[in-house]
């Protein structure tokens, strides 16, 4: 049984049950419970819903000092990109002290942020800036594209024992979804084949899964069979997967919000290409955001980020398709 | 909460009819264009998070007015006032809402990161407290370059709960580089009042420990806000150390047009209404003799003519080329 | 030929700088003492503290001062003590300093450099050996250089400081006080973005970043000795990336081994993988072989971290695979 509930409906969800499920779970953050008819302020009380000031460092700090006395804080952050004013806090303090203490302590803590507005949000607030902390040993990256998912993965970071980066897309916020009833968690490190295909391989994170899922829609139309794959959390990152998908395939294409360099669509071409080079048949194409600021101009910002369009040029190209006419 | 009760003109002190006339002018300029600004942004003429200063203005006109173009402003998020009372071109900076190539950052930037060099206006940055250092930075480059200047920069109270906050006050302080801080109290941090994230009463309290001269002044009162900011040039263009200034006000709208505005259900508009900047000054200008009603009544129609003419450009101004990106990721 | 270290060769470039620039200023911690390693030894003393400046630890205030000194006509030149402390200036760097120039459609330059260090080897644990470098290359606006030696730092550090863009530098703290010679005559300022062929041959591309230059150098005459003659190439700027050098090379070798002292999941490695494979598919026998640290934190245990950190011995291990 399931019920159909948007997004950020289905993450607050997971984010009530685990409070209900464990009394060590705390929530607070910006911009959150300022009324005293906040549904959770109403449900858990002061102690553990609070509103904080706009201080990301300390946010974080207070979080991982919780964590390691025994809570499990879920922080809300607001916009991706205000990660950058705390990034120490979020890569080099809690994440390092389960390693550097040998173990002594953990730091269960969920860390929420938004990214990827469009719309003219401009250069300091869309950025996709998850892959900056894909490479930060110790910490996980959790980057759901569907309603289930979000509440899936958001129960199981919870869960975790370790520092999880959440991410959040603005723009699929509002997305409706079937999510499972009752408990629902999603491992993490395991990716999730959202359509079956044998032509070619599509790997798409966050947002862009919805981009590569109308993608290759349209190229089923001209019979051409595409898988689409989510990893889902890229720290754990699933490479199994994938690799067991080109071995089938041979053709690869990958898609990402964020920039090009250095993106976590690179890091898994660089995987692949290593680990799957005798299977491939063709180059595997990267479709990514341009590598410059995101532009407050519409057609600008459009330009600059990928869409279905790109992704069926790219697929057309690394299958050596003739371009559809248009 | 400071300044007179509702209806109490202020003392008016330190201007006279010349000066006035230019705050009301400016004042009206930017209610105009914000005004205007909110239907332009409801049917997505305007684009992206467009934060208004409704209520606010007198803190933009007090202290803009009296800045040469080579003395920089660092604005914030809520940019639009400080632009236009700084001498940004209002359809330049309306085709920049808009996202258009004439628009004064080509398209680029937007209402969060309005930046126009000529004026001295070197910029909004979209990041709570992220402009801060800036001020400080330019103002120390002003004293090595051997440059008669000193630096401003605009924050809310809620950069004051950033640790950067901090920081610079200190470096300001250590290194007494001409910068005035000019805060713009308003009791809101985006969506939450000021007693959800602090128990600090006043910002100006926090100069203190740094040995920061410290001011705090009715923000809806511009000729206060004048006087206020004149005595603070007046010790930075001298070469004195940082001043802080904080301007207690409110903003009329919500955080940024379309925002959930439920949040401020608690806070009595009707009272701040009542002390509407420019209804002030014109109340003062009776009681001083320096002008009446209907000149605030011509103010505001040139300015509304003004911002006529501004949608007239913006809109006509063509999308920038989409070569932009390449060519403007780096300097040459 | 004059001795020298890569710590003096950065001193003694600042110094040059400053001499020849009166808007270039220095600014960070501990600065005007010379700094840990000795980096601004003797600047304080030439130039007085107006223009070498010690700060307080504020590594974002610093960041944003010099960023706002760089739109007001300074060529400031500052420094983060570890590279470890970057994601306290984090925001600072990518919102304010990489991003101005764009958003204001050209009107601001940010011409600033910002000098910092990286690399294990001394101890340091998990909070002071970390090589963070791979998350700058993802941010548009930002040049990213690696000296790999002072020969190097003489070379590209000038041109850093002319550039109009914000320019981070990361040193490696392994290599300051290495001896090296350098030419009487000095070295002249070459442009970033240009890769550099340390050793030729063509049998296997190894695309080695800062220290790892030397160990790269270090294992092709190793593999030499076996009759193996491996082509080293040190970019030497990751951002801007010379892509043409690295793919002629591997088009004519067939075979790419990158490595670095940074994790190799998520590291600098796959941006260049990434592009090479896409660049010389059909040049290559060989799936491209990544040498980098494991996925953990630096530990601090001399065994441990001497184990964690890659050297030669990785390298080879990596050429061998790729050679079948």
């Amino acid at each position: 049984m399931s019920h159909v509930i948007p997004y950020i409906a289905a993450i607050q969800e997971a984010i009530r049950e685990e409070m209900e499920r464990d009394d060590r779970v705390l929530y607070f953050g910006q911009n959150m419970a300022t009324s005293p008819e906040d549904p959770f302020l109403k449900q858990f009380g002061p102690d553990r819903v609070r509103v904080t000031p706009i201080s990301e460092t300390a946010e974080i700090g207070i979080a991982t000092g919780a964590a390691v006395a025994g809570y499990r804080p879920v922080v809300e952050l607001y916009m991706a990109e205000f990660l950058l004013v705390a990034t120490d806090q979020v890569v080099n303090e809690g994440t390092r002290f389960h390693f550097m203490s040998k173990g002594q302590v953990s730091v269960p803590m969920v860390m929420v942020a938004g990214y990827g507005f469009t719309a003219g949000w401009a250069g300091q607030h869309t950025g996709s800036i998850y892959g900056m902390f894909m490479g930060v040993p110790g910490l996980k990256v959790a980057l759901p594209s569907t309603p289930a998912d979000a509440k899936g993965l958001m129960t199981t970071a919870i869960r975790d024992d370790n520092p999880v980066l959440f991410f959040q897309n603005y723009l699929l916020l509002l997305d409706e979804g079937e999510v499972p009833d009752g408990e629902h968690a999603v491992p993490f490190g395991v990716a999730d084949v959202k359509r079956a295909g044998s032509d070619l391989t599509l790997v798409a994170t966050g947002y862009a899964v919805r981009t590569a899922l109308g993608a290759a829609e349209s190229l089923a139309r001209r019979g051409v069979s595409v898988e689409v794959i989510d990893p889902r959390t890229i720290a754990p990152l699933d490479v199994d997967t994938i690799l067991s998908s080109v071995a089938r395939t041979g053709h690869l294409v990958l898609v990402d919000q964020a920039t090009r360099h250095s993106s976590v669509a690179a890091v898994i071409a660089a995987e692949v290409a290593e680990l799957g080079f005798s299977s491939l048949e063709a180059p595997i194409s990267l479709v990514t955001a341009l590598d410059s600021s995101i532009a407050y101009s519409k057609p600008v910002e459009e330009f600059v980020l990928p869409d279905e369009h790109k992704v069926v040029k790219a697929v057309e190209e690394s299958l050596g398709l003739a371009p559809a006419s248009a | 909460m400071a300044g007179g009760a509702a209806g109490d003109p202020g003392s008016g002190g330190g201007l006279d009819a010349a000066v006035a006339e230019r705050l009301l002018e400016t004042m009206w300029r930017i209610r105009a264009f914000e005004e205007r600004l909110e239907p332009l942004k409801r049917s997505s003429m305007v684009l992206g998070l467009t934060h208004l200063s409704i209520g606010q203005e007198a803190v933009a006109a007090g202290v803009c007015t009296q800045l040469r173009d080579d003395e920089p402003v660092y604005s914030n998020h809520r940019a639009n006032g400080h632009a236009l009372a700084k001498g940004v071109d209002m359809g330049r900076l309306l085709a920049e809402l808009m996202g258009r190539a004439e628009g004064c950052c080509r398209g680029l930037g937007g209402s969060m990161h309005v930046v126009d060099v000529a004026h001295g206006f070197l910029g909004a940055t979209g990041v709570v407290g992220g402009n801060l250092p800036f001020a400080v930075g330019s103002a120390l480059a002003g004293r090595l370059l051997g440059q008669d200047r000193p630096a401003v920069v605009f924050f809310g109270d809620g950069a004051a709960q950033t640790g950067i906050f901090a920081e610079t006050l200190n470096l300001a302080s250590l290194w007494q580089v001409p910068v005035v801080l000019v805060c713009e109290n308003n009791g809101f941090a985006e969506f939450t009042p000021r007693s959800a994230h602090t128990r600090v009463e006043r910002v100006s309290d926090l100069a203190a420990p740094f040995r920061v001269p410290a001011a705090t002044v009715d923000g809806n009162d511009v000729a206060q806000v004048h006087a206020a900011f004149a005595h603070a040039l007046a010790l930075a263009r001298a070469g004195s150390g940082p001043f802080l200034l904080e301007c207690l006000t409110h903003r009329l709208s919500g955080h940024y047009v379309g925002d959930p505005g439920g949040y401020r259900a608690a806070v009595e508009d009707e009272a701040w209404r009542a002390r509407d900047p420019i209804e002030r000054l014109v109340r003062q200008a009776a009681a001083a003799g320096w002008f009446d009603a209907e000149r605030s009544r011509a103010a505001e129609a040139a300015a509304r003519d003004e911002v006529e003419a501004a949608v007239a450009f913006a809109a006509s101004s063509p999308f920038p080329d989409l070569g932009l990106p390449a060519e403007l990721t780096y300097a040459r | 030929m004059a001795e020298t270290t890569y710590a003096a060769t950065i001193a003694a470039t600042l110094a040059a700088a400053m001499r020849a620039d009166e808007r270039v200023v220095v600014l960070g911690e501990d600065v005007a003492l010379g700094g840990p390693y000795l980096t601004t030894k003797g600047l304080a003393e030439e130039f007085g503290t107006a223009r070498v400046v010690n700060t307080p630890i504020s590594e974002a205030a610093i960041c944003g001062v010099a960023i706002g000194a760089a739109q007001s006509g300074l060529r400031p030149v500052v420094e983060i003590m570890f590279i470890d402390f970057i994601g306290l200036a984090l925001d600072q760097l990518v919102n304010g300093a990489a991003k101005a120039h764009f958003m204001s459609g050209g009107q601001l330059d940010v011409p600033m450099v910002l000098r910092t260090q990286g690399g294990a080897g001394q101890r340091g644990a998990a909070q002071h050996s970390q090589s963070l470098e791979s998350w700058l290359t993802h941010v548009p606006g930002l040049k990213v250089v690696v000296p790999s030696s002072a020969r190097e730092v003489a070379a590209l550090l000038p041109s850093a400081i002319a550039d109009p863009n914000p320019v981070v530098v990361v040193e490696s703290k392994t290599l300051y006080f290495r001896h090296e010679t350098l030419p009487d005559e000095g070295v002249s300022p070459e442009p970033l973005g240009r890769a550099r062929v340390v050793r030729r041959g063509d049998d296997v591309t190894i695309v080695a970043t800062s220290k790892m230059v030397n160990e790269a150098i270090e294992a092709a005459a190793h593999l030499s000795e076996h009759g193996v003659e491996a082509e080293v190439i040190d970019p030497r700027t990751l951002v801007p990336l010379d892509l043409p050098t690295i793919a002629a090379s591997v088009a004519r070798t067939g075979r790419l081994v990158v490595a670095h002292e940074a994790v190799q999941h998520g590291g600098f490695g796959a941006e260049i993988a990434a592009e090479v494979q896409e660049a010389c598919f059909y040049d290559l026998d060989a799936p491209i072989v990544r040498v980098g640290a494991p996925f953990t934190p630096v530990p601090l245990s001399p065994p441990l971290e001497d184990a964690y950190v890659p050297g030669a011995a990785e390298i080879l291990d990596a050429v061998r695979r790729v050679l079948g």
